[in-house]
């Protein structure tokens, strides 16, 4: 039946929502405010499609189970917030190195450490680049509406099948627990990518051997290829090695596998741009505030427009390069103390200036609070 | 003299490390060390008994057929 | 005729391993293969497992599905790979390290769950690879570099840990006793649930050498000596147990396997 759904939806729920329907069937984590909800509904929807849920003793085992359980051929994630997100961080290395298709959501709450929990945080913007150790890349998605939740987690399962990574999905509190109208899309109307599967015997097979995307084929554990997983570096047949030439082309192909497709994976939403002279830089669920400011703003005939990166990582360079060069000023509004801003920074400032607004003190950022940085800034 | 009928001690010389734990668990003193490897020095002495090969941690020494 | 054991389940191209002369993990090794290959399991069902530590590195060179993973949390991932897909044989090879310390959450947990996972400790009662610190097995007073007074903490029971925590099937051997090894593997890996099963080996680089133990023969037959089986320990006078450590089948139970359980509640809707 591929009747229309309408359904009244919190973004923590949509993201479930929308990561069954990518084909998760797997889901472990560990309860976090504000993301235990993911993992709540994860519980009553997955035996119910055949897939499986558990509730792992600590957050680093979530992410372990969860990556084990892609190894084994499911789609797999995890959701915690900040507190959860550090403690997996080594694992998502793992997956890195590993070349291990995961998704891990992170609904971030106020930090450092325990934080304000309940409240909203755009804190881990740079943890989520730059988390694990060790030279990588990676991809972060942020939707700011619930049906851009739905969206994007099926996007972050998309990406992560097709490049073999581990794909972060950062919300914040107001996102995970905001409630929407979602106009579900039909069955059959989804695009669903899934993992290249060997072409080869497993004579043949090269677990760790780049195709011409660079991305290399993957057997799951029981199909009869039998191979080694490290979180060493490996040879093309994932055997631990310490060649430096081995290394630097595996460490070099594990970010260019990224980098060099990032048109395919960078998504971005412009608003009020057409005739914009400022722009205003912002995810998540500021980004909703500064919609309204720009309508404020425009009201008052100032011409400016909003830039939301749906991917965060890697950042639209291209995009925000055209931007500096454009713009007379860009504006980076976000619930930390200029996380994002060093990336439009790095990216804009030798073209145009470059100004922050920030706040950490777990509350939303209001649209007069922006308006007024607008016009006094 | 005790005849190897159908069985041979071999010896895989790039795998020993030298541990000695083989000559030392040996009841007939077949084996000795020298140079850092396993030496099969007195293999009429053999009897078969497979403790070299059970406890060599190195796979470097076991009893194969012709 | 050739080495069958390490021609058919061996990556032979990797041979000779990492370990060290002596070192035990190699006798193990070949222990639980044969166990496997008395079990006559298909090569493409078994998951191997294994943390960080020396004896992690034992994955690399079986030819079976191997993953070697992050400090401590094999046990986590073997528990998304059994769990993912239950038809696998899944067998986690870690150290005393690896499992007791940092991975300890995960292995109580994983044998209060009864997952069918066959856990394998190699406790060579110190951390080789970074160099001979102290061990949560250390001896007390035994001496690491991290301990060159003397290890003043308690070692922990692993096989009691296990125990307690819910394993349903737990036995403990010795790099003496090799075929004993093979049969608590076997019966590890028949038993449809958590098993837990503590193989002491040697360690003569690092902590043989700090404590004075001998060579890598002599510290083998050390372990025969300070081991004695659960069967000649139960008919012995309290007196005479003091500082033996018992050897053999430790314990059974039968309870149901957690993967089971949950495909019974997937079944019901």
């Amino acid at each position: 039946m591929t009747v229309e759904k309408i359904k009244l939806m919190q973004g923590n729920e949509a993201c479930v929502e929308g990561a069954v329907a990518a084909g998760m069937r797997f889901f472990a984590g560990y309860p976090i405010t504000p993301s235990t909800e993911i993992a709540e509904i994860s519980a009553a929807k997955l035996p119910r499609v055949g897939g499986k849920f558990i509730q792992m003793e600590d957050e680093i085992a979530s992410i372990s189970a969860v990556i084990g359980a892609s190894l084994a051929g499911k789609k797999a994630m995890t959701a915690t917030s900040g507190p959860g997100f550090s403690l997996k961080q080594e694992s998502i290395g793992y997956a890195v190195i590993a070349e291990i298709p995961c998704v891990i959501v992170n609904v971030q709450r106020g930090g450092p450490s325990t934080g304000m929990p309940t409240s909203p945080a755009q804190g881990d913007v740079m943890q989520a680049r730059w988390g694990t150790h060790g030279d990588h890349s990676i991809i972060a998605l942020y939707p700011s509406t619930v049906k851009e939740v739905y969206d994007t987690t099926i996007k972050a399962f998309n990406l992560a099948e097709k490049y073999r990574t581990p794909v972060i999905l950062l919300m914040d509190e107001v996102i995970g627990h905001m409630r929407e109208k979602v106009v579900l899309p039909r069955e059959g109307e989804i695009k669903i990518y899934n993992r290249k599967k060997p072409t080869v015997s497993p004579e043949e097979y090269k677990p760790y051997k780049a195709t011409d995307d660079m991305v290399p084929e993957m057997a799951n554990i029981g199909e009869g290829y039998r191979y080694h997983v490290t979180g060493l570096v490996h040879d093309e047949f994932g055997n631990p090695t310490n060649n430096n030439v081995t290394a630097e082309e595996l460490i070099k192909r594990l970010v260019n596998k990224i980098e060099n497709n990032i048109d395919d994976i960078v998504e971005y939403e412009e608003y009020k741009m057409e005739d914009a002279e400022e722009v205003i830089v912002a995810y998540g669920s500021t980004a909703r505030s500064v919609k309204s400011a720009i309508d404020i703003l425009r009201d008052r005939g100032r011409k400016i427009g909003l830039f939301k990166p749906i991917t965060i990582w890697p950042s639209p360079k291209k995009e925000l390069e055209l931007l500096g060069k454009n713009m007379k000023r860009i504006l980076v509004v976000e619930m930390n103390m200029g996380q994002y801003l060093l990336e439009v920074e790095r990216i804009c400032r030798k073209y145009t200036e470059v100004k922050g607004y920030g706040r950490v003190n777990g509350e939303l950022i209001s649209p007069n609070e922006i308006v007024s940085f607008v016009e006094e800034g | 003299m005790k005849a190897l009928d159908d069985k041979k001690l071999i010896v895989e010389e790039n795998l020993c490390k030298g541990c000695g734990i083989c000559v030392a668990f040996c009841p007939k003193n077949v084996l000795k060390i020298k140079n850092g490897k396993v030496l099969v020095h007195d293999i009429d002495s053999c009897i078969q008994c497979g403790l070299c090969e059970l406890r060599c941690p190195d796979y470097a020494i076991y009893l194969g057929g012709k | 005729m050739t080495n069958y054991l390490i021609e058919k389940y061996y990556r032979t191209e990797r041979l000779p391993h990492i370990w060290c002369p002596g070192c035990g993990n190699g006798i193990v090794l070949k222990a639980i293969v044969k166990a496997i290959d008395n079990l006559n399991l298909n090569q493409n069902e078994v998951c191997v497992v294994s943390g960080i530590g020396c004896s992690s590195r034992a994955t690399g060179y079986l030819d079976f599905n191997t993953v070697h993973t992050t400090h401590g949390r094999a046990l986590a991932f073997a528990t998304g790979i059994k769990f993912a897909n239950p038809k696998l044989h899944v067998v986690v090879i870690t150290g005393d390290g690896d499992c007791a310390a940092i991975g300890g959450n995960h292995l109580i947990h994983a044998a209060r769950r009864n997952i069918d996972i066959t856990t394998i400790v190699f406790n060579n009662n110190i951390y080789g690879m970074t160099g001979g610190q102290y061990s949560p097995t250390t001896p007390t007073g035994d001496k690491g570099t991290t301990a060159p007074y003397g290890n003043i903490d308690p070692n922990f029971d692993l096989c009691e840990l296990a125990k307690s925590a819910g394993a349903t099937y737990v036995s403990r051997s010795t790099v003496y006793g090799v075929n004993m090894i093979t049969k608590q593997v076997e019966e590890g890996i028949k038993n449809k649930g958590f098993s837990f099963i503590e193989i002491l080996t040697t360690c003569p680089t690092y902590y043989g050498r700090k404590n004075k133990k001998g060579n890598a023969a002599e510290m083998i037959k050390q372990l025969n000596e300070i081991t004695i089986n659960v069967n000649a320990y139960n008919n012995l006078p309290q007196e005479k147990r003091e500082n033996k450590i018992v050897i053999g089948e430790l314990y059974k139970d039968i309870r149901e396997e957690y993967t089971e359980k949950y495909d019974r509640l997937i079944k019901s809707f």
